[in-house]
């Protein structure tokens, strides 16, 4: 089964060598006395870090393109399986794609190139440090998704903390907020939010990994998903999967760190977030909590069910009364995620490839929501709703590519968003009907809340003397949003590409977990 | 086992301690100037010392004195980690010493004396050997922590470590004559075969907790780590780099022999007050670093919680554990050293400054600098792919293998809390507005330590990390 080219490994570490490329075009460039780069010199180093990112970003979606060619879609196992020796005693470094991982790993190559285009310009201080930044986030982010070993899954998971870390904090809004008597910058607590929340989360799935170590004596991916924990242990092994990725997803109650993070990361910091960092939680309960856990995945469902429905009624209600566009998105994203844990954990073929396909058209849609944001915010400044208004008269292509986002957010049908939502509904319903009769109300709900928010951001008259002059979108915005809304059309209007890929892989999950579930029951 | 054989397992001590007394006759004749000359003699004894240890031509294990010390996989782990750090803490005192006008040639003899006592520690095999290696390294630290003697912080640091240290002495001898007097040997392996065979003995476990709670101050575990804050602060900041890091990694060691290799019979009596131990010690390097604005004193309850988490992985009692421990107690003194040297690197105007905002905007002002500490201060925190958070894991793992899951769960929450004011300095240096920069003559010594500290964290013990458990669980298996 060993590849003998590690195109995963290439993969995974190309952006990193690009950061590698930027440090170097730093430590080169001519530093004045005290050390620090100025003036033209310091002009040229960001040129090349722009340059080199957006190379290696595209760099890396070609190699991924590569890899999708190479990678036989009629089979369920695991592909291109690279192995070598790492910590000893049964942790390897190891890495493959099946038909679940491949799709978002083209997702992450996808949105980089978007991201590094999207914070060309509206990025202008530290833009070097920015670039390598983002090109390490990529590199652990395309290893979270490649990772055959439970460990090195957890590097990397726990890696892209770091990265996103100082992306919201050096490079978030400002603002400063009250907290606990203090009053700090609002980036800056953001940023902790994010990472303490996040870490705390992760830090269950370590001891629970410990305890499978223990047990199973490897970290190995596949020889987990064929260990047979005792039922008793499973459920303790869930919980604490279940921290971990429900924080990362994020599920209601846990979900608050992201509105403050998605406000207050640069735009970029936004998309990549929503688009990438949030599916990495979806991705973790396939990857795991369905396949290792399947008697306490069944036994939690109606748990997961409750979750979800909360989670899409309660945070659309409060995406609903939000002044703040960013914010707005960041509950509707919640909302959408919903729709992902029900359609998971309904174990039903539909309910997965639901969830898998409302996961990849929501890396679309909602990158692409943050990005029509970030084009307005880098013209004037602010997200306040409030603070626009009749921009349809100075931006009609602005106004028509954000319609279509829009309605792609709401789950019009012809837009991919609509597919993933049907898809999940209908798994739902084949469990438990009023699961789906709840969940419908998400749909309207969304409905109700973003096209208040198109409504009060486009329509009307234009009477803000400062809006009188906006711009409508450039090329490089064109493009982005461009090859978003190509995805997003396509997938709706024909999906069978992307479920084509996912199939087998969920094939052999809902046969893996059946058995699971009917040897289970004998015992 | 003839005098000479005996002697010729003992060469890396023999080198050492010789080698030291010649160094202290010639500056006590040449006189301070020849400071400098003394250091680089330390320094290459150190480093013969090292080669006499990794290339030891004999059988790797041995008994020496009657079974006083014990040379095998374990301690030649141990000496290696200590004689490079403390070769390593001399060269980077230089600079120091030099701005502060202290350059005296006691103090790179002190320190190998120290580092005599310590490889007493890391082998003993008896009570006696193990209360004179403890000796001979304490008094030598005693002075080193005094050593700036014109400062009052600097005398206070050393006479309290004094008062405090001979306390702990007496609890130490304390237990080891109760232990003595319910055995009726010195020897671990006689005391191990009495404590399997007559079980838990109430004198013998009191004298255990006395010889626990001694070896707790030796390594600076809650609560018994009062000390700690005040030493660190008040020591030279070249000797407190010392102290954080070689005494330590000694010391865990010291604890694991006594612990494993004489009382594994009795580790349902010792595994609950270690647990506890390492619960208070995790707490509070957690809780009472929030609020410090020394960085020093910050790095003592720091350390205080990286000794809570080692003791994890030694309440554990099996091979598991002990691996564990030598795998984190060999990062942690790696990347204390690091965080040490870019201390020493905080410098204006010819001053030391030694607060956590003196580092605000660092990014900006000096980068290198800046990446180095984040790479530590992620690794302090336990975040992968740093190698501290490889550390973490094998203690955790080594917990939960033991059936502790309960302090595997209390060790993750503590280093979640202890995670906030890593990252508080990270958010200073990078999200915070620059101060005035510091002056950018850091001596190449100090650069090198920074930086090979800053590399071995990440990337290179992240690839390399196999390398390391593969030493560590050669050096564990030689204690069972």
């Amino acid at each position: 089964m060993t590849a003998a080219q590690p195109w995963l490994s290439l993969l995974t570490f190309a952006p990193m060598i690009g950061a590698l490329f930027i440090v170097a075009s730093r430590m080169m460039a001519k530093k004045n006395d005290d050390g620090v780069i100025v003036g033209p010199d310091l002009e040229q180093v960001e040129r090349n870090a722009r340059m080199i990112a957006l190379a290696f970003t595209v760099g890396a979606f070609l190699i991924s393109l590569g890899v999708f060619a190479l990678y036989d879609r009629s089979l369920a196992g695991f592909q291109l399986v690279e192995e070598t020796a790492w910590l000893g005693g049964g942790i390897s470094y190891k890495l493959g794609v099946d038909g679940i991982s491949i799709l978002f790993v083209l997702l992450t190559t996808f949105i980089m190139p978007i991201c590094i285009l999207a914070s060309w310009d509206s990025i202008k201080s530290r833009v070097a440090d920015y670039m390598i930044a983002f090109l390490v986030l990529e590199t652990l982010m395309i290893g979270v998704f490649v990772s055959l070993d439970l460990f090195l899954f957890y590097v990397f998971f726990e890696g892209s903390l770091i990265p996103m870390f100082l992306i919201i904090g050096v490079w978030g809004s400002k603002g400063t907020k009250e907290f606990a008597g203090f009053t700090l910058p609002s980036r800056v607590y953001a940023a902790l939010k994010f990472f303490l929340y996040t870490l705390i989360g992760s830090l269950f799935l370590l001891v629970a990994m410990a305890w499978m170590y223990a047990q199973a004596g490897t970290t190995d991916i596949v020889a987990l998903q064929q260990f047979d924990f005792p039922a008793g242990a499973q459920k303790w092994l869930w919980l604490a999967f279940f921290a971990s990725f429900a924080v990362k997803m994020p599920m209601w109650p846990f979900h608050t760190w992201l509105p403050d993070a998605h406000v207050q990361a640069p735009t970029a910091g936004s998309i990549v977030l929503a688009a990438i960092l949030l599916k990495m939680g979806g991705y973790g309960f396939l990857r795991f909590s369905l396949p290792m856990f399947p008697l306490a995945s069944a036994d939690f469902a109606p748990f997961i069910y409750a979750l979800s429905i909360i989670a899409i009624i309660y945070t659309s209600l409060v995406a609903l009364a939000q002044e703040d566009m960013k914010k707005l998105i960041a509950y509707s994203s919640v909302a959408h995620m919903g729709f992902v844990t029900m359609g998971i954990f309904t174990a039903t073929k539909q309910g997965i490839e639901g969830g898998l396909f409302q996961m990849l058209s929501h890396g679309f849609i909602s990158g692409a929501l943050f990005l029509c944001v970030g084009v307005v915010y880098k013209r004037m400044h602010t997200r306040e709703i409030a603070a626009y208004g009749g921009l349809v008269h100075r931006m009609p292509l602005y106004a028509f590519l954000f319609l279509f986002f829009t309605l792609a957010n709401v789950g019009l049908p012809g837009t991919s968003g609509f597919i993933g939502e049907i898809l999940a509904l209908v798994g739902a319903f084949k469990v438990n009907s009023w699961i789906a009769f709840f969940a419908t109300f998400g749909v309207i709900l969304s409905a109700a809340y973003a096209l208040r928010l198109f409504r009060e951001v486009m329509y009307g008259e234009l009477v803000k003397p400062a809006l009188m002059s906006i711009p409508d979108v450039d090329r490089r915005e064109l493009l982005s949003l461009g090859a978003l809304m190509a995805f997003a059309l396509y997938l709706g209007v024909n999906p069978s590409p992307a479920l084509d890929v996912f199939s087998p892989a969920v094939d052999l999950l809902m046969d893996n977990y059946d058995a699971a579930l009917a040897a289970g029951a004998l015992r | 086992m003839g005098i000479f054989e005996t002697l010729s397992f003992a060469a890396p001590e023999l080198v050492l301690v010789l080698g030291a007394m010649v160094l202290l006759i010639t500056g006590v004749f040449i006189g301070d100037k020849s400071a400098k000359q003394i250091g680089y003699g330390c320094v290459a004894l150190l480093l013969v010392a090292v080669l006499v240890v990794l290339f030891s031509p004999t059988a790797p294990t041995a008994s020496l004195f009657d079974g006083a010390f014990r040379i095998d996989a374990f301690s030649t782990f141990c000496k290696v980690i200590i004689y490079l750090v403390a070769a390593l803490a001399i060269l980077m005192s230089d600079q120091f010493f030099a701005g502060e006008k202290l350059r005296r040639f006691e103090y790179p003899v002190l320190i190998v004396l120290a580092v005599f006592g310590m490889s007493l520690m890391v082998s003993a095999t008896d009570l006696i050997s193990l209360y004179m290696g403890v000796e001979t390294q304490s008094l030598a630290l005693y002075i080193l922590a005094a050593f700036k003697r014109d400062s009052h912080r600097s005398t206070e640091a050393g006479l309290k470590y004094f008062v405090l240290g001979a306390l702990s002495s007496c609890l130490l001898l304390y237990g080891a004559s109760l232990i003595y007097g319910f055995t009726g040997s010195t020897s671990f392996e006689e005391i191990a075969r009495i404590a399997s065979m007559e079980g838990a003995n109430v004198g013998l476990i009191v004298g255990l907790v006395f010889l626990i709670s001694g070896l707790a101050f030796k390594v600076s575990a809650a609560p018994f780590h009062m000390w700690t804050p005040d030493v660190y602060e008040g020591a030279p900041t070249p000797v407190t780099a010392f102290f954080a890091a070689a005494p330590k990694l000694a010391g865990m060691a010291l604890f694991a022999r006594v612990l494993v290799s004489s009382f594994h019979g009795a580790l349902g009596d010792w595994q609950p007050v270690l647990a506890m131990i390492a619960v208070a010690s995790m707490a509070v390097g957690a809780f009472s670093a929030i609020p410090q604005s020394n960085i020093k004193r910050l790095m003592a309850y720091s350390s205080i919680g990286h000794m809570g988490y080692a003791l994890i992985g030694l309440s554990a009692g099996t091979a598991q554990g002990v691996k564990s421990v030598l795998i984190y107690m060999a990062i942690y003194v790696a990347m204390t050293i690091g965080a040490f040297a870019c201390i020493l690197m905080m410098r204006r105007r010819g001053g030391m400054t030694e607060n956590i905002s003196d580092l605000s905007g660092l990014t900006k002002t000096n980068m290198p600098l800046a990446i180095i500490l984040t790479v530590l201060l992620f690794s302090l925190a336990g975040v992968p792919p740093t190698a501290g958070f490889f550390g973490k894991w094998y203690v955790f793992f080594a917990a939960v293998d033991a059936g502790l899951i309960w302090l595997a769960i209390v060790g993750v929450f503590a280093s979640a809390v202890s995670a906030y004011y890593y990252l508080r300095i990270v958010w200073f240096m990078w999200f915070d507005e620059a101060a005035e920069p510091f002056e950018r003559d850091a001596s190449p010594v100090l650069q090198f330590a920074a930086w090979g500290s800053a590399i071995l964290m990440f990337p290179v013990l992240t690839v390399f990390m196999g390398r390391l458990t593969e030493f560590a669980g050669r050096a564990a298996a030689a204690l069972f």
